[in-house]
This record gives structure tokens, sequence and C-alpha cells, in this order.
């Protein structure tokens, strides 16, 4: 199949790429960029564990195709470390609170926490539960994810972080 | 001493040995993507293979045409049951001693079973083959119907059984039929219930579902035909059994094939078994002489790879007027779908499923279970379970509340009543199991009155009052659940996987810095081993666990094991590792006997080290002890500090715990809310309690599923209906439930460090807690029993057969 030739910014840096146009974002990041981060649950878009985040939004990178993401401006699990290569506040949050098990979720989790808390800084726990439902988690039944976002919802604010009593 | 003096807390600070929250080394890597699944892995040249699938339950197949296919560019081969056979491996053995088509072998037997194997350059060429391979069925009647299997006319399954009148598990009765398996004494059982003032009976349903981990069955298979060696990265539960299993069916010798599973993305008994796609990544890796991924989308993972439970349990309790239990009769119908692939210890054809007796003092039980052939995806594996306690647990805690309701008594006092005391362990029950060690009556009364019990039967009550009065049209309900679990399989007396006795393993190097590396037979798929394996360590020999690297998945470097699920590893592997650290400290007391010129005997273990009896200021740290082990070895002594053990455990664990679910219920619209959710579970010795919170609220929600709504159901012509995750249910964020855990600690009296194990409790005790508050909320309207799973549908169909809904 003939095929196709993109270019987008991915974690700040320029990437370019051939593609067959049905080939899916996912797998060009996978495959193509080797950053194997992001995972698939499930291909048909319930499960978030590919979720990235693109020019702003969160996106499930298996229900779009790479040719579609032209020119966007992609973060990926591997560009949501400091600069300093120290875990940003959602990364140290989601393994103070204990927020991951197996870890498949969690790059998606994660991407969808750090867009989550840039449309809302300061979110209650019923927002961060409705916040994160385009995502499964099959091991922690979402308490520590929701005490772990509300963790570094609480470091980025710099306010102390309160767990709230079980 | 001066003021720089750790003092003892500061010196057991910095183990972080049991007992202690310590933080996952996992995360690190987990958090910035930086995992090593199965599907990251990427060897250059490598191809993919995919399957093309049946629509049809049951059918003939007549013709294969692969011509087409092998024309689209990239696609490179089509593997069929006859390129199978030339290699003997068109079917394979199942764990349970059944066989099981690899391919499509003159026959399909369920909906999606794996006809063609089409091996491509990539995933997406695989596809465009796939959908030309033109295959020629030829339908036939399909069974859906558990309870029909065994109908004299009903349609013949597996003709490759054809005259066979005996199966792994003895007899045969029908052509349908796979075993059956008894247990207890009938006529004394029997003569109980003629004797009984109170019988119930009932027909309760465990419905099939599917483990279902978020990261799917995959492997990468790579033969290299130099060197005759089969290199297998896979999701792999059981690394090592992987290992057995393919040299003895593939003919390979053991040596030459390397297994390793690196990170696993849940498993929940998934992953335990053998699916047709590693055999034919492996066929296609030897016929084309590269590497083969095999990646499952979801679709094939709920209606291919194993399935659990689908238990129909007829249920029989006597009883006194009082409330005494006297005897339990449970006939179970199995349905395990086109072939028996159980991942059940092998001379367990129902797993453990005598526990039925539960927590409860019976003088008397009978059990039989009859495995019947359907035109469903084979199994089924223990979801979150081991080995059929889920579907045991859920049987006698559903009866025990239909006996509650019969004998009008509260089902929390009814339990009381017949709770194992303290004293009668080790308990011997009447299916033939000895539980180790419990307290039910103090977990039962702190569930109670935590939850303060009483004043919500109280508020319970007048609640019914106003809906008589017609002033609410919410119905409330208390789920009280007591579960008993087995865990630990187990004894070589009584579990063996094809004749490998379920032992686990622990290997420790200690490095002359007072580092060091340990490796076991287990294989974490999100339980946190590495960090609390280390642990373990960490307390036994006084070295900080940060310090202990734990490896686990590699079957080249780890020593043998049986692998990862019904809750063995702590059971099981976490003994190992015990008794592996003590054979490390037990050499470290004797080099430091000779360092301190002392006898062996005049020295007393002392948090870090080893201290001289009387004379405090003589101490030598387990950290110096590690580098003498290297220069300084008493005489005749061989140097260095390594150990293996491999445990075979003397009996199962029994952990148990108290779950209440308070749940009001909309008659109306069917919509449920669990108001709330407690769980105290009791897992003997604590090793990390933030991991086993973090296990029993991932149990909880797992079962919360299952109990509300996720099913695998198939239509009556056998297509199966519920393939993805629009259908499946699948609990995010917003429906799931606060959890509120809480927990007791009886230590097992014969586990090195008295654990026991808890992944799968909430899972087990879970189920019934949220079945029981359905059926307690609709008791007053006349129900007995609703059949799983508990949807808004079925509550508000519930609701309408009773008569509260016009």
């Amino acid at each position: 199949m003939a095929k196709t030739h993109v270019t987008m910014k991915v974690n700040g840096a320029e990437v370019e790429g051939l593609v067959e146009p049905r080939t899916l974002l996912v797998h060009f990041i996978r495959e193509n960029l080797g950053m194997t981060g992001t995972h698939i649950g499930c291909e048909t878009t319930h499960c978030g564990a590919c979720t990235v985040d693109i020019d702003g939004m969160s996106v499930k990178s298996c229900t779009m195709f790479a040719v579609q993401a032209q020119g966007s401006d992609i973060t990926t699990i591997e560009g949501m470390a400091n600069a300093d290569g120290t875990l940003s506040a959602l990364q140290e949050g989601f393994r103070m609170m204990h927020g991951l098990q197996c870890g498949f979720c969690t790059p998606g989790m994660i991407m969808r926490a750090h867009r989550l808390l840039k449309e809302n800084p300061s979110p209650g726990e019923q927002e961060i539960r409705m916040g994160i439902s385009g995502n499964i988690c099959r091991c922690t039944g979402y308490q520590n994810i929701v005490k772990a976002i509300q963790y570094a919802a609480a470091k980025i604010n710099g306010v102390e972080f309160r767990e709230a009593a079980e | 001493m001066n003021d720089m003096t750790p003092t003892r807390e500061q010196r057991e600070a910095v183990l972080e040995g049991m007992g202690c929250k310590r933080k996952r080394v996992e995360d690190i890597r987990f958090t910035q993507g930086k995992g090593n699944y199965v599907d990251d892995v990427k060897l250059p040249g490598m191809l993919h293979g995919d399957f093309v699938r049946s629509p049809h339950p049951h059918a003939r197949v007549k013709k294969i045409d692969d011509s087409e296919a092998l024309k689209v560019p990239g696609v490179l081969a089509v593997i069929t049951a006859e390129t199978l056979k030339t290699v003997n491996l068109a079917w394979m053995p199942t764990l349970a001693g059944d066989v099981q088509m690899v391919l499509a072998d003159g026959k399909v037997l369920f909906q999606n079973q794996e006809v063609a194997f089409v091996v491509a350059t990539d995933r997406y060429a695989a596809d465009d083959g796939i959908n030309k391979v033109v295959v020629e069925y030829e339908p036939l009647p399909p069974l859906v119907d558990p309870f029909k299997s065994m109908d004299a006319d009903a349609p013949v399954l597996r003709e490759d059984l054809a005259g066979k009148t005996t199966g792994a598990h003895g007899p045969r009765k029908h052509h349908n039929h796979i075993f059956e398996w008894t247990v207890g004494d009938k006529e004394l059982t029997d003569a109980a219930f003629k004797k009984a003032e109170v019988t119930i009976k009932e027909m309760i349903s465990y419905h099939r579902t599917h483990p279902s981990p978020l990261e799917t069955c995959q492997c990468v298979c790579s033969f290299d035909k130099i060197k005759g060696e089969l290199t297998i990265w896979g999701t792999f539960q059981a690394p090592h059994v992987i290992r057995t299993v393919v040299s003895l069916i593939a003919k390979l010798p053991e040596q030459k094939i390397h297994v390793i599973a690196p990170d696993i993305g849940g498993g929940f008994g998934n992953k335990v078994g053998a699916y047709p796609g590693y055999i034919c990544a492996a066929v296609a890796s030897i016929v084309t002489g590269k590497p083969v991924k095999w990646v499952e989308d979801r679709i094939e993972n709920l209606t291919a790879t194993s399935f659990a439970r689908d238990y129909h349990m007829t249920t029989e309790i006597a009883a006194t007027k009082e409330g005494k239990v006297t005897g339990l009769r449970v006939h179970v119908l199995a349905d395990h779908g086109a072939f028996d692939a159980c991942a059940d210890p092998s001379k367990w054809p129902a797993g453990f499923f005598n526990i039925v007796t539960g927590s409860y003092d019976f003088p008397t039980a009978h059990l039989a279970v009859d495995g019947v052939y359907t035109n469903k995806a084979p199994g089924g594996v223990a979801y979150r379970c081991s080995f059929r306690v889920t579907e045991a647990a859920y049987c006698i805690e559903r009866a025990m509340d239909i006996l509650a309701q019969k004998l009008n008594m509260d089902p929390a006092e009814l339990r009381l009543k017949n709770f194992i005391k303290p004293e009668q362990f080790p308990y011997h029950s009447a299916l033939g199991w000895e539980y180790d060690s419990g307290d039910y009556h103090t977990a039962m009364r702190k569930m109670m009155e935590t939850t303060g019990y009483a004043a919500l039967r109280k508020e319970q009550a007048e609640k019914r009052a106003a809906f008589a009065r017609g002033e609410t049209r919410e119905i409330m309900g208390l789920g009280v659940s007591f579960f008993t679990e087995i865990v630990g399989a187990g004894p070589s007396k009584n579990c063996d996987i094809l004749g490998i006795a379920m032992f686990d393993s622990c290997e420790i190097r200690m490095h002359p810095t007072g580092a060091g590396i340990a490796r076991m037979g287990t294989k974490s798929q999100g339980q946190g081993h590495e960090t609390t394996w280390a642990q373990i360590i960490a307390t036994e020999i006084g070295i900080p666990a940060d310090n202990i690297q734990v490896e686990e998945g590699n079957t080249d470097t780890a020593p043998y094991g049986l692998g990862t699920y019904g809750s063995r590893s702590t059971p099981v592997a976490g003994a190992a590792i015990a008794m592996a650290a003590r054979k490390i400290k037990a050499k470290a007391q004797m080099i430091a006997a000779y360092k301190l010129e002392v006898h062996e005997d005049d020295l007393e273990w002392d948090i870090d080290g080893f201290r001289v009896k009387g004379l405090p200021e003589k101490f030598m740290s387990m950290k110096d002890i590690c580098w003498a082990a290297y220069n300084a070895v008493p005489p005749g002594m061989e140097p260095g500090l390594e150990a293996v053990s491999y445990y075979d455990p003397p009996n199962m664990t029994y952990p148990f715990g108290a779950y209440l679910c308070v749940m009001d219920i909309d008659v109306d619209t069917g919509v449920y809310k669990v108001r709330r959710f407690y769980a105290l579970d009791d897992c003997g010795t604590r090793i990390n309690p933030m991991i086993i919170e973090g296990q029993v609220h991932g149990g909880l929600t797992e079962a919360f599923a299952i109990a509300m709504g996720q099913e695998i159901r198939y239509d009556e012509t056998g297509n199966v209906v519920t393939g993805s995750f629009m259908d499946f249910f699948m609990p995010t964020a917003v429906e799931t439930p606060h959890w509120e855990t809480d927990f007791t600690v009886t230590p097992s009296p014969h586990h090195p460090i008295g654990a026991k194990g808890v992944g799968e409790s909430p899972n087990v005790g879970g189920v019934p807690a949220f079945s029981n508050a359905v059926n307690d909320a609709f008791s007053f309207l006349g129900a007995t029993h609703i059949q799983m799973p508990h949807d808004y549908w079925r509550n508000w169909k519930a609701a309408k057969d009773l008569g509260a809904v016009a």
C-alpha cells in the first residue's frame, strides 16, 4: 500500500515517518518511533491504555490514524518526567499512593490525569472519577488512583496533601 | 555508644522489612512508560501471526483455500491443521487431561475457534491475509445449554472421543460428558437430610465470565536453526511450566527452550494455560526461520482464550429448627465448553470446589460435579481464584442466606451459630481439607461492630415499612459474606501439574558489598513481588530491601517454580524465600562466630547482624559478614554466600474474611447504589499492608463487576454476544464503589512467616456479598434466589416478577 510522509512533534522533538493511510497513531508511536510506553488494551476506544495528549486534548491513539496527527504536538508518557529526569508530580503521586499494580493502564491513566489537572487544577473526588472514566484499570479499583491525582494536584498547587479518611 | 549510633527503630526502619508499607520499586519504570511488556519486544526481521477464526459455533470444515491469501503482499505463510500434523501438533494436551485442537481439524466447536494462522511481515498484512483465506463450512446444530448437553439426542461434539468411555478423571456417561467427580459420605449425608427438621434446596448459577486483564495474551517465538534453540517471550503466569509443556509436546530438549515472561499487564488466571497462539507462533518461527509475534486483540481474548466459572450448583442444606446445620449436598453441572482446558492441579477436575462447606462446621457433606462439553470457548480458568474456590464460596454463602431466610433468622446470627470454633483448628472438614487456623467469630463481630450492623438492620426494617406504605420506591439490602479460602497449591501429596509437584523456589546470592539478588519460580503480574519478596529477605537477614534485587520470569536464571496464580506465591514461594534466607543466615552465623572468635551458640541475632551474648559491643553486621564470606571464611568452609530453597508446603493456607455490602435499589429502574462496602481480611502475617490493601481494592472491584454485570453470554444459536468492552461490563471509576478495608491477623501455624495469601480473597468473598445484598433487598417481597449478574435490567425484572412494579 502506498505510504504517506508524516511529520509531527512528539515530546518536544520533531519526528517524521512513512506510514500507510490506515496506520493507527498508536502503531506509529510504538513501532515507528519505538516509544512503547503507550499501550494497547482493546483497540475499540474503551480502555484508554493508549491515551496520549494531542494539541491540548486527551486522545485515544488507537482510534486515530497517524496521518490525522500530521503537524500536531503530541505528548506521551515518555515526555512526562521532569526535565532533570525525576518523577513528575503525577508520576510520584501514583507511586506514593499505590495507584498502580501491573502498570499497563498507568501511562494512559497518567496522560489523562495530566490533561484533567490542566482543565481543573483542584478536582474533587467525583470530578476525578468522572474525568478518568474513559480509562479502565483492572487492578487497583481506582480508589488509589483518585488519591494519586489528588496528591499530584496538591503538589502542583503547592498545598499540603491530606489523605481523606477511610 | 555515641549520639551517631542508630537506634533499634532506625536500624529496623532502614531495612524496610515485613510489615512496612514499602513503596514499590516497580513503579519507577511503570510510571515512566519504561515497563517491558511482550508487545514491546521487537526483534530484527520479526513477523506477525494472526488467526482466521470460525464464525460458526459448530460446523464441519470442508475446505480451506489459502491461494488468494498467499498472493497478498507481505503474507509469507498460512498454517492449518494439515501443516501442524506434519509436526504432530494439530492437537495439544490441556492441563486438565483433555486434548484441544490447536487449529480446526475437520470441525469447529465454538465461535471464533482458531482455523488457520496467517504469517506476514506486519500485523496489517496479516489481517489482509486473513480476509483472503476462504473456508468452506457445513454448519452443524449447536449445543449451547449445558442442561441439554447430556440429552439422548444431543449433538455429538467431540468426534475424536468416539468410543472412549473413560476420560482423564474416570468414566464418561454420555458423548458430551467429561467427568464425574464425587467427594464426601453420601449415605451419611442422605441420612442427615432424612432426619432434618429444616431443609433448603436451590439451583445457584455462577455465570460464565472472563478475567480479561488489560494486556491480552501474547508471545514472541524465535527459533534459532543453527543452535536448535527456541526462545519464547510470553505473557506467562507460569513460565517454567510452559517450558516443560513445550518440551514435551514439541519434542525439543528442555535446555534448548528459553522462556521469558517480562512485565505482565495483569493475569487474573487468564495467562496460566497454553493457547493455540503460542504453538502456532512457535511453529511459524520454525517454518520461516524468523521471529514471530502473536498478539491477541480484545475480541479474541474475550471469546477464545479461557473463560471462567459457568458452574450451575444445585445446593441443599439440612438443619435443625434452631439453625444448626447438619448436612450439605451439592451437585454441580460444570460447562467446560468445547475442550476441558481447566487450569487446575491435575488430580482436581473441579479444582478445590470441595471447600464448599465454607466456614461452617458441617458434620457431613456430599458433592458431585459433572463436567460437560458445549459449543463454547474452552476453559475454565481460575479468575482471581484458587481453583473453583470462588464458585464454592458463592454457593455456600448464598445458600446460608437462603437458609437464614427460611428460618427467619438474621444471616449474620446464623453464620455465628455455625462457624468452626477457634479451638477446633486444625479443623478437618467433611469434604477432606485440614483448615490450618482461623478465628471466625472475632472477625465477624468486628465487622458487625465497625459497620453498625444492628443499626443498619433497623434502618432496613424502617425502609421496608415505608416501602409498604408507599412512601418510597427504594429498597435496601445488606449483603453479609463470610468466606474461607484455600490457597497455596500445594503440597506434593495432593497437588501436581502434569506430574510436577507444586512446590516453589527461591535462590539468593549475596554479593561482597552486602547487596544481593534473589530469584524465584513465581511471576508477578502486578502483585509487586519485586517489592515484597525483598521485604521478607530484609527481615530475615538484616539487609535493606533496597539492596536486594528481585528477578523473576526467566527460566534460564530462575530456579524451577510453578508460577503465580491461585494466591500461591506468598504461601509457597514466600516460604521458600524465608527458608533460603535462613540458610544464608545459618552460614552467616558460622562466619560471624569465626570472625568474632566465639562459638556460634554464643551469638544472638539482632536486627541486622549477630551479637555475642552478654557482650553487646561485640557485633558483626550482615553487611560485614557478606564481605567476609568472600575472603575470610572458617577453614574448611566453601567461600560465598548463596542458598536455594525448594519449598514443598505441608498444607494449604486458609485465609478468611467478613464482608458487608450495603445497597439501595430503585425498584422502578433497577438502578442500584452501593452505599457502603466493608471488607475485613485475615491473611495471617502481613508483609506489606499497602500492597494488601491494593490487592483487596482490585479484587473487590472485579467481584463487583462479576456480581453486577460482567458476563460472557451466548445466544441460543451459539453466537457470543459479549465480545468487546462495549458489551462486557468493565467498571470505570464512576461505577466502582468506595472500599473500606480492615483486618485481623491469625497467622498460619505451618508457614515459616505465618503468611497466607490475599490477592484472591476479595473476589471470593466479594461476589457473594454483592449478590446477597441484592437478594436481601428483594427478600421481603418474596424472593428466595435471584441469579447473577444483577444488572439494572435484571433488578427491574426481579421487581416486576415479584409484583413490586406494575
